[in-house]
């Protein structure tokens, strides 16, 4: 008689762990140097060679490990596997900041020439980035409503080489229709990227929907207490960068690199040839890496994720129920209400909530939306957002204000709009420095 | 590199480097539903290291056309023609799982054509359990959780991967899903019903390696006993505190295993 294989009885069969479980271990294990559970800083620049072979085999990816903290890093790499595993990607890289994954995604993919259509729906400094610099080293962006599938699908052009949202926008929470943007993007042999910092993998997992590649902001509720920069840029694995309805459009994946020895990246790697490139290119030549000891303390942010966001959705729900009721406020952006245009979509999509940053109009003047956001003394007024703490922002004059006023209306954003982003004090105590807030705008 | 085998297109990673007739060639094969980027730290290094390389994408797998073979027996052919389209008379056969079987079998079909053999996770008998081999013909998303499962050891499923940034689940699931429909189902039914193993490796004439991973589920230790005892001239390295998806989790030692046979 045969051996057989474990028996695949329900008992035995391979279970993956969970997200809760992944938040706190993926990617890590004990110092096996000296049974240090937690991660270690490692706050070093360089990692010494055995011998002259094996740092030439480090140097030319025939041997894995670290050379050089700019290109990896122990510590950021249990942070990059951490994020991988609760997304579902083949990998990630750690970047400098948000807006540093966002410009690595893209000068990984297109040079001079290239073409991106992107969501109007966007943070101020994306808006920026696309709008305004990137057109400067020849790459332009076409910017559409993340509503209108027509609409982007009629902005793509030839020299398109990918498509661009975010997974909630910024301000108004319009929600990212990502498996149809995918589609759409995949018929056409392009990858979608999305900004999933407003979601996070708890509220949203983007790749299981058909996005290709992910990008955070790890400064908000990766991290989630404000004390850091950082971001990270994820692989989903599944692009087909030499498919046939991709097949010449991703050259710095499948031609010949002479940067790196001639590598083609996607015969080098099936599944991670993006991040191959991005970071024997991008990371090694740009050189927006993080920290080892901001990868930390994102680490430190990431283990108690699941229970902050579960907190944060809670919170913001009962303070949009608030203010959805009360005579100063003219609107609430949030998906959950009925009156949000995307309602139906985020009851599919986001079945966990539509996190904690959302924006109201304010009825009244420019100064009595001073004199509200003055009155209040446990919000914060500053620009970020996903802190542990609450916090609150004019869009139109600080986050958003290189926007003409034309773009600004496109994007949802007016003179009264207020974005608040809800932490996890007690929601009562929250709502109650709101009402503080509004009594005394209602007084201006 | 692309030749044409029986026909079909058939793609080769080389490292980037030109075919040199000087040079000694090692031939890599990969096991089911995988591709050729298994091998790539192991096959860059050598093909830096003065060796031509040659790790294959079998027939209807990763960059090659044709249809997926339905037997051990027929791969081990397969490999022995590849070659030969290539312009190689002799190579180093170095193959993972069901590579290794091919491999194996293609050293004792065609011994002038095979120089050393490395073997890593093999087994003889590697028989496949009823539940994977029916879940990779009815539900092949069911058959990739089951071997991603199975084919690391326990520790590696929450990562750690030696290469930095890589998640290795990810990247193991995402690898098979890449397989086109039906490939995985063909090539577990090739390594389910190959009962040749002892008899090639007892007439296997060149020197052989077997790299067993000590936590290896899907291949383990005990069941490669066999067809090692029937080779004769061996050198096994056993991994510790490694599955069968050896050159992802151990890429290193799997590396200076194949350096110091090859």
């Amino acid at each position: 008689m045969k051996a057989r294989l474990p028996l695949p009885t329900p008992m035995s069969t391979p279970k993956s762990h969970r997200f809760d479980t992944l938040s706190l271990h993926a990617g890590a294990r004990p110092d096996p140097a000296t049974g240090a559970r937690a991660t270690p800083i490692h706050q070093t620049a360089s990692f010494v060679f055995p011998d002259c072979d094996h740092a030439a085999a480090l140097f030319n990816m025939e041997r894995a490990g670290h050379v050089y903290s700019r290109i990896s890093n122990p510590t950021c790499a249990v942070l990059e596997e951490r994020v991988a595993a609760l997304e579902g990607g083949v990998g990630a890289i750690a970047t400098a900041s948000g807006q540093a994954a966002l410009h690595l995604a893209i000068c990984t993919l297109m040079g001079a020439g290239g073409h991106i259509v992107a969501s109007r729906a966007l943070y101020g400094g994306s808006h920026n980035l696309l709008d305004y610099t990137l057109p400067r080293f020849g790459i332009a962006t076409t910017f559409v409503d993340p509503r209108d599938l027509d609409a982007w699908r009629a902005a793509i052009r030839p020299e398109t080489r990918l498509l661009f949202g975010e997974t909630l926008g910024n301000p108004g929470l319009d929600v990212l229709d990502v498996p149809r943007v995918a589609a759409l993007a995949h018929d056409h042999g392009l990858p979608l990227l999305v900004d999933s910092t407003f979601t996070t993998p708890w509220l949203l997992r983007p790749f299981e929907h058909g996005a290709d590649l992910v990008f955070h902001s790890a400064t908000k509720f990766l991290s989630g207490h404000g004390v850091v920069i950082g971001g990270v840029l994820v692989d989903s694995g599944s692009f087909d960068w030499d498919g046939a309805k991709a097949r010449g459009k991703f050259p710095t994946l499948t031609e010949p690199y002479h940067g790196f020895h001639d590598m083609v990246f996607a015969e080098e790697s099936t599944t991670a040839a993006f991040l191959l490139r991005a970071r024997r290119e991008g990371i090694r030549d740009f050189g927006a890496c993080m920290a080892p000891a901001t990868a930390w303390q994102i680490l430190q942010g990431i283990e108690t994720l699941p229970v902050r966001m579960a907190r944060h959705v809670e919170n913001a729900r009962k303070v949009v129920a608030f203010l959805a009721k009360h005579a100063m406020v003219a609107g609430v952006a949030y998906p959950e209400l009925p009156s949000h245009r995307d309602h139906a979509l985020a009851a599919r999509l986001l079945p966990r909530g539509c996190g904690a940053v959302f924006s109201f109009d304010l009825r009244g003047t420019r100064a009595q939306g001073r004199r509200f956001i003055e009155s209040l003394r446990l919000f914060s007024h500053l620009a970020n957002v996903g802190d542990a703490k609450s916090l609150v922002i004019h869009p139109a004059s600080t986050t958003h204000f290189r926007m003409s006023a034309e773009d600004l209306a496109r994007a949802g954003i007016t003179e009264g709009t207020i974005r608040l982003s809800i932490g996890l004090e007690d929601a009562d105590d929250l709502i109650e420095d709101l009402s503080r807030g509004l009594h005394a705008a209602g007084k201006a | 590199m692309r030749v044409a085998v029986g026909g079909a297109e058939t793609y080769a990673y080389t490292g980037a480097r030109a075919f040199d007739a000087a040079l000694p060639t090692l031939a890599f094969v990969h096991g089911a539903g995988n591709d050729h980027s298994v091998w790539a730290l192991q096959s860059r290094y050598f093909a830096h290291h003065g060796r031509n390389v040659l790790a294959v994408d079998l027939p209807g797998h990763g960059r090659s056309a044709g249809r997926p073979l339905a037997s051990v027996e027929a791969l081990s052919d397969w490999v022995a023609a590849f070659l030969a389209a290539a312009g190689v008379r002799e190579a180093a056969l170095v193959g993972h799982s069901m590579g290794a079987l091919a491999a194996l079998e293609c050293a004792a079909r065609h011994p002038a054509l095979v120089r050393r053999l490395a073997l890593l996770g093999p087994a003889a008998p590697m028989p496949v359990s009823d539940a994977l081999l029916d879940a990779a013909r009815n539900d092949e998303p069911a058959a990739h959780a089951m071997i991603v499962g199975w084919q690391h050891a326990p520790g590696a499923l929450l990562g750690g991967h030696p290469v930095p940034g890589l998640w290795m689940p990810g990247g193991a699931t995402r690898l098979l899903e890449r397989a086109l429909p039906g490939v995985l189902a063909i090539d577990l039914a090739a390594c389910n019903a190959y009962a040749g193993g002892l008899d090639a490796a007892a007439s296997v004439a060149c020197p052989a390696l077997v790299v067993t991973g000590q936590r290896d589920l899907m291949a383990p230790p005990k069941s490669a006993q066999a067809l090692i005892d029937a080779l004769r001239d061996k050198r096994v390295v056993s991994l510790p505190n490694c599955g069968h998806a050896m050159t992802n989790e151990a890429p290193d030692r799997v590396l200076d295993a194949l350096i110091g046979f090859l």
